[in-house]
């Protein structure tokens, strides 16, 4: 999520073995630059996550939050 | 892989975990100070009528500050659903978009109507907005509000709402940590003080919060 609204960093199919890679490396790109991994389970539940899972169907990079 | 508490918790190693103890003695805590701004301006005020009936003028001053000083902790309660920032017109719809998917269908229509997500967690019902969040207790019979904001200042505001909201998900307890607490108090209170159109969403929160889970 960003100013835009929100943009897609990448996509990858579970059978696309260079697109999960490239991913990887842009989602690690990412937490380098301070964004958090979420992935989002639908039932009111989400999982702060580190790596990025091969069969997920969406990951959310969010920026941290703090006491206003 | 998965991270069970929220990464932000570690920004805030003095602050004891925001369970439901936390929770319940913070609440008695804001009873007891809402008693002791009120009550002794109420006494001083009839103490004053009891002496003679020149001392009208005073004592009403008296009961204007019984009665102004809980509203404007209430008023700050409030405050923490307030839109703030930027509206960026051109990202929001894309904002919205996203946040829609995150959200149920009655949640995404009440969230469209007044700015505001609900989301029931175990502590109770959390209606989440741009830059703070107000809990409603099982019962609802007690709102805890609480100021917490994304670092990043530049997103639209369902962006802002979007990443409060997984950050609850990820871990309520670690989430009420982060926030500041700001007011704890009745939601009746807390709805005055609300702009007109985030009432509905009180309304509602606190009618999940009466149901039982």
């Amino acid at each position: 999520m960003d100013a835009s609204g929100h943009s897609t960093m990448a996509e990858w199919t579970t059978a696309d073995d260079a697109g999960f890679e490239a991913a990887v490396t842009q989602f690690r790109e990412q937490l380098d630059q301070g964004f958090i991994g979420v992935l989002d389970h639908g039932n009111g539940q989400a999982e702060q996550i580190r790596e990025l899972p091969r069969d997920a169907d969406l990951v959310i990079l969010r920026r941290p939050i703090a006491g206003g | 892989m998965a991270q069970a508490a929220l990464a932000e918790v570690g920004q805030v190693p003095w602050r004891k975990p925001a369970d439901q103890a936390y929770l319940d003695r913070y609440g008695r805590v804001w009873l007891i100070w809402t008693i002791a701004l009120t009550v002794p301006f109420v006494v001083t005020g009839l103490g004053l009528l009891a002496v003679t009936w020149l001392t009208i003028p005073v004592a009403a001053i008296a009961f204007v500050q019984a009665w102004i000083n809980p509203e404007l902790y209430a008023f700050r309660g409030a405050s923490v659903l307030r839109p703030k920032g930027a509206r960026h017109e051109q990202s929001e719809p894309v904002a919205q978009g996203l946040l829609g998917d995150l959200l149920g269908h009655e949640e995404r229509d009440l969230q469209r109507q007044t700015g505001i997500a609900l989301q029931r967690g175990a502590m109770g019902v959390w209606m989440v907005g741009e830059a703070g969040a107000i809990l409603l207790a099982p019962g609802g019979r007690r709102a805890h509000c609480f100021c917490v904001r994304v670092t990043d200042p530049g997103l639209p505001p369902s962006d802002r709402v979007a990443h409060l909201l997984l950050a609850l998900r990820t871990d309520e307890q670690g989430f009420a940590t982060v926030a500041n607490h700001a007011f704890c108090g009745a939601p009746w209170r807390v709805r005055r003080r609300l702009p007109k159109p985030m009432r509905p969403a009180l309304d509602a929160a606190r009618s999940l919060a009466r149901e039982p889970r």
